[in-house]
């Protein structure tokens, strides 16, 4: 067990560091780089945005600028918003809470629901309910999250008047009750796709389950079909979904900035826009890094639960 | 010497193998293919067929409702033929989608089957790369490259594909790692071919399958991404017209005049889902494992 959670360590210290190659290509060789808000101000001269780039240290070879971008990385220094001159880690963790509710609610409501379709699926395997679970599947797979916001903002809060059409709280109003009512509908937007998703994961997971021995043997065994269902299958297929949980990250991620942009929901994903609007390039860079390094330990958390909870992986 | 490393059941003919048999028996597939060739006609023919051009501002009749006049699927703010637009921006969006699919499908294949060829140390860094740039959010780092960079059409689908290969490159490395120790491949080792040859003209014809499937899923991936960004405003820019950039803006007038919210957005789940139907039909076709079932 230690020798895989340091060799799974280990890769994803291999994998940070090209993440920070990519990061710091992205900052640096991209037309205009770091400087271009300065060249697009109308009254600097060439020889300012030379001393500009001077006193950043942009004259230095890239390697040394990449070392030393990486050190202050490393320890925390991820440089201050051009904006309001707040230290970047401050100002995104400030904003990380919000994120992580709207994901942490969404990934619940995917879960219970993706599961429950999945495996209902899979036990009516080949029905006319199987059938449409896999086309409303893909056809929710299609449906670009940020229309399906608009249109349930439409829906629920224009037309319907029963929920709220964006933010997390109201001003002056912070209960409980008032949170929820503006979870709901953004949650429920961003838990669409993944919805779609686990379902599909979850039957041919519960398939594989299914057919194996042990639920033959219960199944000899005498015991209810709901005690096989609950005690047997169920428990089993979702090991593989823990991964699959880590491998959504990502997508449930960047689902989560589009989902954020329509609700103005005061999370990361809108701060990254914002940040893009005002060209706060260290704030940009920053949540870029921060939702890559956010992937990667979700990634491992997820491997590292399987193998304790399946410890047959280590066997390979 | 060809003829030598042929074999007859190597390459069946697509058109007339059993796959197309299958993909044809699997009718969601065929409603995709009916939604995406309808939806390409109305956007190609579509705009011969309008009284209005995309760009032609009628002050006049700003925020027709669809279905109400002159307009069939009503105008914006500017008074802009909305269907005309449509129409346009449709071709655009498609356009985009192919560019992004021929760019990363070809860019993905060749790390693929280079991967996969030689394996060890070339696989283990390349793929290590494939998991390092899966690993970015593909919005965030679409929208930050779309930032810095100036857009334009052919650049917004060069970003669009760098972040869209390693679906590919993970598939082909996948299929040629399985190929890698068939005897063709032996054979073509003992004739001395090259081993760009053996990639190229050995390994990746027989992953032609899975690379269709993946390419097919990437048009509706391309579409999508490509109409998050121009959304945000990141994307193609106005005044050219994007199924996106349709949307944008959109949301100030949900309340006034929610077709302009509507109606981009059904043309883009209409192609995004086609997209997907035919992508799943074909991977029913190709996948012999699917048989099975």
């Amino acid at each position: 067990m230690l020798r895989y959670i340091t060799s799974r360590l280990g890769q994803s210290l291999i994998l940070l560091v090209i993440v920070s190659f990519i990061g710091f290509a992205v900052l640096t060789l991209a037309p205009g780089g770091p400087l271009s808000q300065f060249a697009l101000s109308p009254g600097m001269t060439q020889e300012q945005i030379a001393k500009i780039a001077a006193q950043m240290g942009l004259d230095r070879p890239l390697p040394v600028q990449y070392f030393d971008w990486l050190r202050h990385l490393v320890v925390g220094d991820w440089g201050t918003s051009y904006r309001d001159g707040q230290p970047v880690l401050a100002v995104i963790g400030s904003h990380l809470f919000a994120t992580l509710l709207l994901m942490g609610t969404a990934t619940v409501i995917s879960v219970s629901l993706g599961s429950a379709i999945g495996i209902a699926s899979a036990l009516r395997r080949g029905t006319a309910f199987d059938y449409t679970m896999a086309v409303l599947a893909m056809v929710a797979l299609s449906i670009p999250t940020f229309w399906f916001g608009l249109i349930a903002i439409y829906a629920f809060s224009l037309q319907l008047g029963w929920l709220p059409a964006g933010n997390m709280y109201t001003v002056g109003d912070g209960s409980v009750l008032d949170y929820l009512r503006h979870l709901i509908l953004p949650a429920v937007v961003l838990a669409l796709v993944d919805v779609a998703v686990w379902s599909r994961y979850m039957r041919t997971s519960t398939l594989t389950v299914i057919n194996q021995d042990f639920v033959r043997t219960a199944r000899a065994k005498g015991l209810t079909r709901r005690r096989i269902l609950f005690r047997h299958i169920v428990g089993n297929s979702l090991v593989p979904m823990v991964t699959l949980a880590g491998l959504q990250l990502p997508t449930v991620l960047g689902g989560a900035l589009v989902t954020e942009t329509v609700f103005t929901w005061p999370g990361m994903g809108r701060l990254f826009l914002d940040s893009l609007g005002y060209s706060d390039y260290p704030v940009v860079m920053g949540l870029l890094m921060a939702s890559a390094i956010l992937v990667l330990l979700g990634n491992l958390a997820a491997d590292l639960i399987v193998a304790l909870i399946d410890p047959r992986i280590l066997l390979d | 010497m060809t003829a030598m490393t042929t074999e007859p059941a190597r390459r069946p003919p697509f058109l007339k193998s059993r796959a197309l048999r299958r993909f044809v028996r699997h009718r969601l597939a065929l409603v995709g293919l009916v939604m995406v060739v309808l939806l390409s006609t109305a956007c190609f023919l579509g705009p011969h067929l309008l009284a209005y051009d995309e760009l032609s501002i009628d002050l006049r009749a700003r925020f027709a409702p669809p279905f109400s006049g002159a307009h069939i699927f009503g105008t914006d703010p500017l008074g802009r033929d909305i269907a005309a637009r449509l129409f346009h921006a449709g071709q655009i969006s498609m356009a985009v989608g192919f560019s992004v699919m021929i760019i990363a499908t070809c860019f993905g294949s060749v790390i693929g089957v280079v991967s996969g060829y030689y394996g060890g140390r070339t696989s283990a860094v390349l793929m290590r790369v494939v998991d390092a740039f899966l690993s970015f959010p593909s919005v965030f780092l679409l929208l930050a490259l779309a930032a810095f960079i100036q857009p334009g059409p052919v650049m917004i689908a060069l970003i669009i594909a760098s972040t869209s290969w390693m679906e590919v490159a993970r598939i082909v490395e996948a299929e040629v790692k399985s190929l890698r120790n068939q005897d063709f491949v032996q054979a073509a080792h003992m004739l001395g071919l090259t081993g760009r040859w053996i990639m190229f003209r050995e390994l990746l014809p027989n992953a032609i399958g899975p690379i269709i499937v993946a390419a097919t899923l990437t048009v509706a991936r391309a579409i999508l991404l490509e109409a998050y960004i121009s959304f945000l405003g990141y994307g193609i820019q106005p005044p050219l017209p994007s199924w996106g950039n349709m949307l944008n803006g959109a949301q100030q007038y949900l309340q006034s005049a929610p077709w302009l919210a509507i109606v981009p957005g059904l043309a883009i789940t209409i192609a995004v889902t086609g997209f997907n139907f035919i992508g799943d039909g074909l991977r029913d076709a190709f996948d012999s494992r699917t048989q099975e079932h």
